[in-house]
């Protein structure tokens, strides 16, 4: 496969020792994180692990309580949602935060339009780009183009038009969190294509998912988070396939720890 | 164009041809533009000698125009999911304001300028209230509309103010004078509520600032998450409608050879609603036409002279404004349901 992370790639982003409290609540309780350079890191976990904190943390939503926040090898402090953005680290939610009854070139400059400076809209410029950005991730077709209405679009298209405004962004870390949830086949490996176009380009994707199949087919390297805290990660090649991982996150969740030791040590955390 | 491969025939929804994509794009105000013509069709096959005389128009270009320019500016209040109540208390006192600032001498063009950046004012202030308040726009400006209907006739008393000098200066032509058009004499006010509805349509369709208000009223979250101010957007849609409203103040009163009564403005209300929606603009937010709109004003100005002029006794008049609204909604269900 082309592009997928080496051993040696350096991490991005690092997350730290992170903790995060809601009340009495420990969410997270010390999440130790690298995602690297050009990789797709599948993030994985059962429900209420402290995923979706985990995404909020790094989309800067959440302010973690203690620990710290490395990109590109440089602290970056206060974090919230600028920070990351201006880190380079762009988070498409569930929601997608589309406007649907608009078209996508119009979505994908919803906040940040090319304007002349009278605030005039520069239509054809954005056009233009929007048809690059989509070209950028296979988010082409006959059936539609920048002008197309994102409420006729399929739920995969819809999540090609958040990564493609994500691509102009300048995001260098794109996180999705559950794009394929409640998808269908096709939609889902539509979306597969983009990832895959978006870790060719040479950036860098967080996939996060339920379903540990789709996990597996489009992630280069798993993190796997239990009740706050890094129950295991390690590269594809570690595993004997996604049926281990699976094995092994059922056996998390009965006993609270998994087997480490059926994982294939050499490929098992490379940089640790 | 590098087409990725879809398999053809898994997906049935065709490439729009651009008859297509000019409808998809502009299909609210064509289908506004044809209702505008059946009606004017309908009252015309009843007596075609009088619907041809281009002077039976003159006094539908003169009363038409204040119905336009407010019509036009509460697209931007209901397509960012609000509505505005409180404009005909706007144009009451922005007449009031401009007869006030002529009659201490104030010539008739800055006056008005002055008078519209009032209007302004009164709009961020109204809209202020709405947005920061977090008040439903719907009961905050109809409690708006009567309280600053109670100032005004509070402070003037209700005595009418009027400034005769002023007729025949420069000022006031700019607003009433007549172009003769083949019999048919079109006034400046229609001029100006013409070039008002360009800039409106510019604003709307290809400035920053109407594409956000679309983005606010399709989906304030996601506006919001993209990083979009929504509340000075929602703040600034009730600018544009004060802003009209007082424009409208002061052609009102101009129109009435400029006599100002405290009342004035008052009968707008319903009539610009009903011209909103015959225009096509949904209730729901985030999508609007301003040229629906243009033709909306014209449909509903049209109705009651229209009606009588057919042959139709007076008391069939609300009859027929009726039928129209009921049926053109009817019909703008068709043209388009809202996309998810």
């Amino acid at each position: 496969m082309s592009g997928a992370a080496s051993p040696l790639a350096a991490p991005i982003v690092e997350l730290r020792d992170i903790v995060k409290r809601f009340g009495s609540v420990e969410a997270l309780s010390g999440v130790t994180m690298e995602v690297r350079q050009g990789e797709v890191l599948g993030l994985l976990g059962d429900n209420g692990a402290g995923k979706s904190t985990l995404v909020k943390t790094l989309a800067g939503v959440h302010d973690p309580d203690a620990g710290e926040i490395r990109v590109r090898g440089r602290k970056v402090s206060p974090w919230n949602p600028l920070a990351a953005r201006e880190a380079g680290i762009e988070t498409v939610f569930q929601d997608r935060a589309l406007a649907p009854q608009h078209s996508i070139v119009t979505n994908i400059f919803m906040g940040r339009e090319i304007t002349n400076r009278w605030g005039l809209i520069r239509v054809s410029r954005q056009v233009a780009e929007a048809n690059r950005l989509m070209r950028e991730i296979g988010f082409t077709s006959k059936v539609f183009n920048p002008e197309s209405i994102v409420g006729h679009l399929s739920g995969g298209e819809r999540q090609g038009v958040a990564i493609a405004r994500a691509l102009y962004n300048r995001a260098d870390v794109i996180v999705l969190d559950e794009p394929t949830t409640a998808l269908s086949l096709t939609e889902t490996q539509k979306v597969f294509r983009f990832v895959q176009a978006v870790r060719d380009s040479g950036r860098t994707v967080v996939f996060i998912g339920h379903n540990i199949y789709h996990v597996w087919d489009i992630a280069d390297r798993f993190f796997v988070i239990d009740r706050g805290r890094t129950a295991f990660q390690g590269a594809k090649a570690a595993f004997r396939g996604a049926d281990h991982l699976i094995e092994m996150m059922h056996q998390l969740a009965e006993t609270g720890r998994a087997d480490l030791g059926s994982l294939d040590p050499e490929k098992l955390a490379p940089s640790a | 164009m590098t087409a990725t491969p879809t398999a053809p025939g898994i997906d049935s929804r065709g490439s729009p041809g651009w008859l297509r994509l000019f409808y998809r794009r502009n299909g609210r105000a064509l289908n506004a533009c044809l209702t505008f013509l059946l009606v004017w069709g309908f009252f015309a096959a009843n007596n075609p000698t009088l619907f041809l005389i281009p002077g039976y128009y003159n006094a539908f270009l003169f009363s038409v125009p204040a119905t336009i320019i407010i019509t036009t500016a509460l697209v931007f209040v209901v397509v960012a999911g609000e509505i505005d109540l409180a404009f005909p208390s706007v144009m009451g006192a922005a007449g009031g304001l401009f007869m006030t600032l002529v009659i201490s001498g104030v010539p008739v063009l800055p006056a008005a300028g002055l008078t519209m950046l009032g209007g302004a004012v009164l709009g961020a202030g109204i809209g202020a209230i709405v947005v920061y308040g977090r008040i439903s726009s719907l009961v905050a400006t109809l409690g708006l509309n009567f309280f600053i209907v109670g100032i005004v006739n509070l402070l003037a008393q209700g005595r009418n103010i009027e400034s005769r000098d002023s007729i025949g200066t420069f000022g006031y032509r700019f607003f009433t004078g007549k172009w003769d058009l083949f019999g048919l004499q079109v006034p400046n006010h229609f001029l100006i509520a013409v070039a008002w509805t360009v800039l409106c349509y510019v604003l709307f369709r290809y400035h920053r600032f109407g594409i956000r208000v679309q983005m606010v009223g399709d989906n304030p979250d996601s506006a919001r998450q993209m990083g979009i101010d929504i509340d000075r957007v929602r703040v600034g849609v009730f600018v544009w409608s004060g802003l009209a409203a007082a424009l409208c103040g002061v052609i009102l009163v101009q129109t009435a050879n400029m006599v100002w009564f405290p009342t004035s403005g008052k009968a707008y209300l319903l009539i610009a609603l009903a011209a909103l929606f015959v225009g096509g603009t949904p209730t729901w937010g985030g999508v609007g036409t301003i040229w629906g709109a243009f033709f909306g004003a014209l449909t509903v100005t049209l109705i009651p002279s229209g009606a009588v002029g057919a042959g139709f006794a007076g008391f069939w008049t609300d009859f027929i404004f009726g039928l129209v609204i009921i049926l053109t909604m009817v019909a703008h269900r068709f043209g388009g349901a809202r996309v998810r």
